[in-house]
C-alpha cells in the first residue's frame, strides 16, 4: 500500500502539506515564543480606531513583530491565532473521526452479526442518523449544553456522535458480504467459536474499507468544525479557530482582504490535502485499482469509477 | 462471394502487460491462428480457460479496437478486411453480416429497455429504410421464431422479467433480426442448465439448417461442439493444437492434448471403469447399527414471513459408512442448501438430522463442536473458500489449531503431510492462495477438510469451477482419499456425468425435493421419473452421430 | 405494476416511524437535558415566584410522558397557552410558542420558507447543469487532459467550504468589481428581477459546492455503466457510439443522480445555514442559528423537527424515485 501511495505525486504533496501543518500545530508554543507574541493580547496601538479598527500599516499590519499582521478591531497577533486555529482544527477533526469510526464499526458489526431484529433496529437507527442533517443537529445541540463544558470536547462528541452512520453502513454491508464467503463457513466448520471467527476471518478484511472511509471523514470533520465555529457556536472566544476568524472576516472583507484570505487559505489547504490523501488511500486500497492498470486486457477498456456510488459521504455543509 | 465466409490468417493478439503498462512485450493471448469457413458451415473452437478462444471470437468483429490490444494478421469476413475496415464499414459488418451471441444473457441486454425495442433498434441500424413499426414487427417475428410464446406481449418485457433460457433466446432473436451470414456464439450455453442448454443448442441447429447461416461456436465443452458443428479447432495457450472434421477430431484425435482432453471428459452414457467402485473394507455395517448420517423430513425456508420461500422441502436420505451419495440437480433445486444443512452450516426449519444415531439437527454451536470434526465440507469456489490473507499451510492447520491438544510444530508437520497427501509440494506451506491455480486451491480446500480426520465429507460442486483436465485430477484424488481413509462422501453437482463417475447411489433433486433415488447405474440406465429422463436426454454426448440421433429424439419428444 | 401502491405505503410507513423516533429523541434532548426551560423562558431577571408561574404555564410540573403527549397532541390539534392575563392560541401543527416573542413556531417557520425555497430551487438548477455536465464530460473524455482538469476542479470544489467560496465571491463581485449588490432578499412576488439578481451570488456559492459532488457521482456512475456487458453488445451489433452512450449508457447512469438530488433538495429545504448566515438571508437556517444563540428552545425544536421531516420525506422520495428509475430493483 505504501509503495502505491508513494507512486502518486499528488499523495506525496498532500502528505507533505499535512506534515508541515501538524508540525506547525505541535510547535505552536515554540513558534509563538520565537515571534514574541501570544494569541490573546490586544494591541490597541496597532489599529486605527478612526478607520473603524483597521490595522495600521500596509497588508494588515505586517511587521517584524507581527509576521502576518494583526486582527482588525482587536489588534491580536494573526500568526499565533492561525497556529492555534490549526491545533483546534486537527484536534477536533481527528478526535471526531476516532469517535465516528469506533461507533460506526461497533454498530455496523452488531447489525451485521446480530439477529434479524437487532439488525433491523440498528439499520433503522443508522438510516435516521445518515438522513439527519448533521450540522442542524449539531447547531441545535450546542444550545442545551451547559456553558462550562469544554468546547473542543463538545465539538468532538457532537460531530463524532452525529456522523457515524456512513461508517456503520459500510461495515454492515461488508460484514454481510464477508459472512457469505466460504472461508468463514470453513472456519466455523473447523470448530472455532463465533467470536474468534469474527476476529480472525472478518476483522482483517474490514480494515481496508474502514480506513478508506475514515480518510474521507477527516476533511468532512474539519469543515464541520469550521462551520460550527463560523456560525458562532464552535469554540468560545478568545480561543482561536479558522471558522470563527472567517466569521469575523465577513464584516471586514471590504477593508482588510488579507484577514479573509489567510484563514481561508489555511482551511482550504488542509481540507484539500486531506481530501487528496483520502482519495489516494482509497485508490491504493481498492482491489479494483489494480485492474485499472490493466485496461485493455481480457476485461477490455473498463474504467474504474472514482468513488463507488453511495460512498460519497454526506456532510456537504451548506 | 462464393468462396469463403471467414478467412483468418496468422492472427495474433497481444494484450499490454498488466503490471507494467509502459514497456515490455505484453501477453500474447493468441498466436498464429489461421482457419477459414465456407458459407453455411459450422466451426467449433474448443479450449480450456486461458486458451485464447474468446479472444479469437472477438477479433472476428474487431472488438479489440480501442482496448489497447495489438491485433496482427488478417481477418476477412464476407470479403471485408475487418482489422483495416473504417468505422462505418465495421459498424455495418457488426450485426449486419456477422452477429455475436454472448455468454451471460442477463448482462448482455440493456436492463432498462424492453427486449423488443432493443431488437428493433438493432434492426433499424442495419435497415435504415425500415420504419419504427416494421422494425417492431420484425422484432416480434424474430422473438416468435426463437420460440418465445406470446411474442407480441413479451416483446414489451425487460430482460429481468425473462428466465435465463428465454434471455438467451432473445439474444438469438436479436442476432437473427438482421439476417446475418455468420453467427458467432461465445460460450452461449455455459450459464444455463443442461436441459435449457439442449433446447438452445437444438434451436441454434434448427435455425442454421433453415437459413444457411455460418456458425462459429466457442466453448470449453466438447459435448457442446459434438452435436452442432462440422469442423473443430482445438486451442491451447493461444495456439491451434488440432484442426479437422468433428468426427475425426473427437473420434480419432491426432494431438496428445486432444486425447488428454477427451479422456478427461466424464461420460454420462458409458459405465467407466470407476476407480471408486464401492469396496467397503468392512463388509457392510452389521444390522441394527444406524447409518452414518440420516435425514428425515428436512425442510428449510428462507425470507421474512411475507415472502417465504422453501428451498428444501421434506427431504429424507441416508448416507452409509464408506459409500458415496451423489446429489444432482439443476440451479435452484436446493441441493446446496441441503448440503449446508447436512454439515449444519444452516439450521433446518423442520425435520431431524441424525449422525450415527444421534440427533444433531437442533444442537447448539457448543454441543456441535465434537461433531464438526467428523463432518467436513469441500466448497465450490476455491477462490472464496480460502482466506486470501492467510498462507495455505495455515489454512490447512486452522482446524488442527481449533481442535487443540497438539503443539505448534506438530501441527505444522501434520499440515505439511496433508498438503503432500493432496498432491501439493509441502514447501508451499507459506504461499498465499492467489499464487495458486484453481485446481491447486481446491486441493488445499480438500486438505483442510481432511485435517480434523472426518468420517463424512460433503463436497458442494467441488469441480464445477475447474477446467476439464483439472476436474478429472481432482475427482481422482477424491476417489483415492475415499478408498484410503474409508470416507463417506456426499457429492453435490449439477453435472450428471461427474456425479455418475464418483457415486454409488444418486439422488435427483428438483425444486427442493428428491424426485428419484437409487443405485447409480440403475438410475442412469433406467430412470423412472420423467424429470430424470429429460435431464439425461439433454446431456451432450461426444459422438457426433449419437448427438444427432439424440437431437432427433428430443425433437420428437 | 401491482406492487407499487404497497411499496409506496410501506415507504411512507417507514418514514412515519422514523419521524416519530426523531420527535421522541429531540424532545428528550431538548426538554429533559440539562438547563431549565422555565428559566430560559422567563428571562435573566426572574424571581422565584415568576419562575414558578412560568413553569405552570409551560406545564413543566407535569410528568414527562404527559408533557410529551401534550406536545404530540399539540402537533395534531393545536394548543392553548395561558399567559396569566389571557390565552394565546397556537394552531396545529403546534411546536409551541417562541420564548422571545410568543409567536407560534409554525408561523415563524412558514414566514421563512419562501426564502429557503428560493435559495434551494435556484441553486439546484445550477448544480444539476454544472455537476451532471462536468461529470459526463469527464467520464467520456477519460484519460485525456480534459478529465485531468475537471478532476482538479471538482476536487477543489469539494474541498472549499461554502463560506470560503461565498466570501471570495463577495470580495470579487461586490467589493472589488461591484457588479452585484450585496445580497438582500427581495420576494419573488414583489420584483422577480431583483429577486434573481440578489440571489445570484448565494445560488452560485451553493451550486459550486454541490456540483462538485454531482460531478463525481455522475462520472463514477457513467463509467460503471459503460463497463457493463450490454454496452459491449450494442457495440458488437454496430450501433453508433452516439446511440450507445445517449440511449443506453446514460439511462443506466442517471438513477443514482436522481436519488441523490431528491435527498439534497430535502436537506436544502431544511435550510442552508451557512449560506443564509453568510449572505444574511432570512431563511429557516438563519432562524435556527439565531434561536440557538438566544436559546429559544421551542423554535429550535420546531426547526429541527421541520427540517427532519423534510429530510426524511426526501429520503423516502429518493428511494421511490430510484426504484422507479432503476427497474431492476424489485419493490420490497
Amino acid at each position: 500500500m505504501w509503495r502505491r501511495l508513494r507512486a502518486r505525486p499528488s499523495a506525496v504533496a498532500a502528505a507533505a502539506v499535512l506534515t508541515v501543518l501538524v508540525l506547525l500545530a505541535l510547535g505552536a508554543p515554540l513558534l509563538a515564543a520565537l515571534e514574541g507574541q501570544d494569541a490573546t493580547t490586544y494591541h490597541d496601538a496597532l489599529i486605527d480606531s478612526a478607520r473603524g479598527g483597521m490595522p495600521t500599516g500596509a497588508y494588515g499590519g505586517i511587521s517584524a513583530d507581527h509576521w502576518l499582521g494583526v486582527e482588525p478591531g482587536t489588534g491580536r497577533d494573526l500568526f499565533v491565532r492561525l497556529l492555534h486555529g490549526a491545533q483546534i482544527s486537527l484536534l477536533v477533526a481527528l478526535g471526531a473521526t476516532a469517535v465516528q469510526v469506533l461507533t460506526g464499526v461497533t454498530i455496523g458489526l452488531a447489525a451485521g452479526f446480530g439477529s434479524r431484529l437487532l439488525d433491523t433496529v440498528l439499520s433503522r437507527l443508522t438510516d435516521v442518523m445518515v438522513a439527519l442533517p448533521m450540522l442542524v443537529l449539531g447547531v441545535a445541540l450546542t444550545a442545551v449544553v451547559p456553558a462550562g463544558f469544554p468546547r473542543p470536547l463538545l465539538l468532538i462528541i457532537v460531530i463524532g456522535l452525529l456522523n457515524w452512520g456512513g461508517t456503520a453502513r459500510v461495515v454492515r454491508a461488508q460484514t454481510l458480504s464477508l459472512k457469505k464467503l466460504d472461508h468463514v463457513a470453513a472456519a466455523r466448520l473447523a470448530g472455532w467459536r463465533p467470536a474468534r471467527v469474527a476476529r480472525r476471518e472478518l476483522l482483517p478484511a474490514l480494515a481496508a474499507p474502514v480506513i478508506t472511509y475514515a480518510a474521507i471523514l477527516v476533511p468532512t470533520n474539519i469543515v464541520a468544525e469550521a462551520s460550527l465555529s463560523f456560525l458562532g457556536i464552535g469554540v468560545k472566544p478568545p480561543t482561536a479557530s479558522w471558522g470563527q476568524m472567517l466569521s469575523t472576516a465577513t464584516t471586514w472583507f471590504r477593508a482588510d482582504p488579507l484577514y479573509v484570505l489567510l484563514p481561508a487559505a489555511c482551511l482550504f489547504a488542509t481540507v484539500l490535502a486531506f481530501t487528496v490523501l483520502g482519495d489516494a488511500v482509497r485508490a491504493a486500497l481498492d482491489p479494483r485499482e489494480r485492474s485499472r492498470l490493466r485496461v485493455g486486457t481480457r476485461d477490455g477498456s473498463r474504467g474504474t469509477p472514482a468513488a463507488p456510488a453511495g460512498r460519497i459521504p454526506k456532510g456537504a455543509a451548506a | 462471394m462464393t468462396g469463403t465466409l471467414v478467412e483468418v490468417t496468422d492472427l495474433a493478439v497481444t494484450f499490454p502487460a498488466g503490471d507494467d503498462p509502459a514497456g515490455r512485450a505484453g501477453v500474447r493471448a493468441v498466436d498464429g491462428i489461421s482457419f477459414s469457413l465456407a458459407p453455411g458451415r459450422a466451426l467449433g473452437i474448443v479450449g480450456e480457460s486461458g486458451s485464447g478462444k474468446s479472444t479469437v471470437a472477438a477479433a472476428l468483429l474487431d472488438l479489440h479496437r480501442g482496448t489497447g490490444a495489438r491485433v496482427e494478421g488478417t481477418v476477412r469476413v464476407d470479403g471485408h478486411d475487418v482489422l483495416a475496415a473504417p468505422e462505418a464499414e465495421l459498424r455495418r459488418l457488426r450485426g449486419g453480416t456477422a452477429a455475436m451471441i454472448f455468454q451471460d444473457p442477463l448482462s448482455a441486454l440493456d436492463p432498462y429497455h424492453a427486449i423488443g425495442d432493443q431488437i428493433a433498434e438493432v434492426h433499424r441500424v442495419h435497415r435504415p429504410d425500415a420504419s419504427r413499426r416494421t422494425a417492431r414487427a420484425r422484432a416480434v417475428a424474430a422473438l416468435d421464431r426463437v420460440g418465445i410464446a406470446d411474442a407480441a406481449r413479451r416483446a414489451r418485457s425487460r430482460p429481468h422479467e425473462f428466465s435465463g433460457g428465454m434471455r438467451q433466446r432473445a439474444l438469438l432473436a436479436m442476432a437473427l433480426a438482421c439476417e446475418p451470414r455468420l453467427l458467432i456464439a461465445d460460450e452461449p450455453t455455459t450459464a444455463l442448465d443442461v436441459t435449457v442448454q439442449a433446447q438452445i443448442l437444438d434451436l441454434l441447429h434448427e435455425l442454421r439448417t433453415e437459413t444457411g447461416t455460418g456458425l462459429i461456436l466457442v466453448t470449453h465443452d466438447l459435448g457442446v461442439v459434438a452435436g452442432g458443428v462440422d469442423e473443430v479447432l482445438v486451442m491451447r495457450a493461444g495456439r491451434a493444437v488440432e484442426h479437422g472434421p468433428v468426427g475425426e477430431v473427437l473420434g480419432s484425435p491426432a494431438a496428445p492434448y486432444t486425447r488428454e482432453l477427451l479422456a478427461a471428459v466424464p461420460r454420462v452414457d458409458a459405465v467407466r471403469p470407476r476407480p471408486a467402485v464401492p469396496a467397503p473394507r468392512t463388509p457392510g455395517p452389521p444390522a441394527g447399527e444406524p447409518p452414518l448420517l440420516e435425514a428425515v423430513g428436512l425442510r428449510r425456508e428462507f425470507g421474512p414471513r411475507r415472502a417465504r420461500t422453501t428451498a428444501v422441502d421434506d427431504v429424507s436420505l441416508t448416507v452409509r459408512a464408506g459409500e458415496t451419495l451423489g446429489l444432482v440437480g439443476e440451479s435452484g433445486s436446493g441441493k446446496t442448501t441441503l448440503g449446508r444443512m447436512l454439515v449444519r452450516l444452516l439450521d433446518p426449519t423442520a425435520g431431524t438430522l441424525r449422525y450415527r444415531g444421534r440427533e444433531i439437527g437442533s444442537l447448539g454451536e457448543r454441543a456441535l463442536r465434537p461433531i464438526r470434526r467428523e463432518v467436513q465440507m469441500v466448497f465450490q469456489d476455491p477462490a472464496s473458500s480460502l482466506n486470501p490473507r492467510r498462507t495455505i499451510g495455515e489454512s490447512v492447520a486452522d482446524p488442527l489449531r481449533a481442535a487443540g491438544g497438539q503443539d505448534g510444530p506438530a501441527i505444522v508437520r501434520r499440515a505439511r503431510e496433508l498438503l503432500e497427501r493432496v498432491g501439493l509440494d509441502p514447501d508451499w506451506y507459506h504461499r498465499h492462495p492467489h499464487e495458486l491455480s484453481g485446481g491447486q486451491r481446491q486441493r488445499v480446500g480438500i486438505a483442510r477438510a481432511l485435517a480434523p480426520g472426518p468420517r463424512l465429507l460433503v463436497c458442494d460442486e467441488p469441480v464445477s469451477a475447474l477446467d476439464v483436465t483439472t476436474q478429472a485430477q481432482v475427482m481422482e484424488l477424491l476417489g483415492e482419499l475415499r478408498r484410503e481413509l474409508g470416507l463417506s462422501l456426499v457429492f453435490i453437482a449439477h453435472d450428471l456425468a461427474v456425479v455418475r463417475a464418483v457415486s454409488d447411489r444418486v439422488a435427483v433433486m428438483r425444486s427442493g425435493r428428491i424426485v428419484e433415488e437409487g443405485p447409480v447405474d440403475s438410475v442412469y440406465e433406467d430412470p423412472q421419473h420423467p424429470y430424470t429422463q429429460g435431464l439425461l436426454a439433454a446431456v451432450p454426448v461426444l459422438d457426433p452421430q449419437a448427438a444427432a440421433d439424440r437431437r432427433v429424439l428430443r425433437a420428437a419428444a | 405494476m401491482t406492487g407499487t401502491t404497497g411499496y409506496l405505503l410501506r415507504k411512507l410507513g417507514g418514514a412515519l416511524i422514523v419521524l416519530f423516533l426523531l420527535s421522541v429523541l429531540v424532545y428528550l434532548l431538548f426538554y429533559v437535558a440539562p438547563g431549565d426551560p422555565a428559566k430560559l423562558a422567563c428571562g435573566p431577571r426572574c424571581n422565584a415566584e415568576q419562575l414558578h408561574q412560568v413553569r405552570g404555564q409551560l406545564g413543566l410540573d407535569e410528568p414527562l410522558l404527559t408533557r410529551y403527549l401534550h406536545f404530540l397532541a399539540g402537533l395534531v390539534t393545536g394548543r392553548d397557552y395561558s399567559t396569566g392575563t389571557g390565552v394565546l392560541h397556537c394552531p396545529a401543527p403546534c411546536f409551541g410558542l417562541s420564548y422571545q416573542n410568543d409567536q407560534p413556531v409554525t408561523a415563524l417557520l412558514a414566514a421563512r420558507l419562501p426564502v429557503t425555497a428560493s435559495l434551494a430551487l435556484g441553486s439546484m438548477v445550477l448544480w444539476l447543469l454544472l455537476g451532471v455536465g462536468t461529470g459526463l464530460l469527464s467520464a467520456l473524455r477519460r484519460g485525456g487532459t480534459t478529465e485531468r482538469v475537471l478532476t482538479v476542479l471538482t476536487l477543489t470544489g469539494t474541498a472549499t467550504p461554502v463560506f470560503i467560496t461565498g466570501l471570495l465571491l463577495l470580495m470579487l463581485f461586490c467589493a472589488t468589481l461591484q457588479w452585484l449588490p450585496f445580497p438582500s432578499y427581495v420576494p419573488l412576488t414583489e420584483d422577480p428581477e431583483q429577486w434573481a439578481w440578489n440571489l445570484l451570488l448565494p445560488w452560485t456559492t451553493l451550486a459550486l459546492l454541490e456540483s462538485a459532488k454531482y460531478a463525481r457521482l455522475t462520472r463514477s456512475s457513467t463509467l460503471e455503466t459503460l463497463a457493463e456487458d450490454h454496452i459491449r453488445t450494442f457495440r458488437a451489433y454496430g450501433l453508433p457510439e452516439r446511440t450507445v452512450i445517449g440511449r443506453h449508457a446514460l439511462r443506466g447512469a442517471l438513477p443514482p443522480v436522481i436519488a441523490l438530488n431528491a435527498i439534497d433538495l430535502g436537506t436544502m429545504f431544511g435550510g442552508a445555514m451557512l449560506t443564509e448566515t453568510l449572505f444574511g438571508l432570512p431563511g429557516i437556517g438563519q432562524l435556527l442559528v439565531h434561536s440557538v444563540r438566544t436559546v429559544d428552545l421551542p423554535v429550535v425544536v420546531g426547526a429541527v423537527l421541520g427540517i427532519g421531516t423534510a429530510v426524511v420525506l426526501a429520503n423516502a422520495l429518493a428511494d421511490v424515485l430510484y426504484a422507479l428509475a432503476d427497474r431492476r430493483v424489485t419493490l420490497t
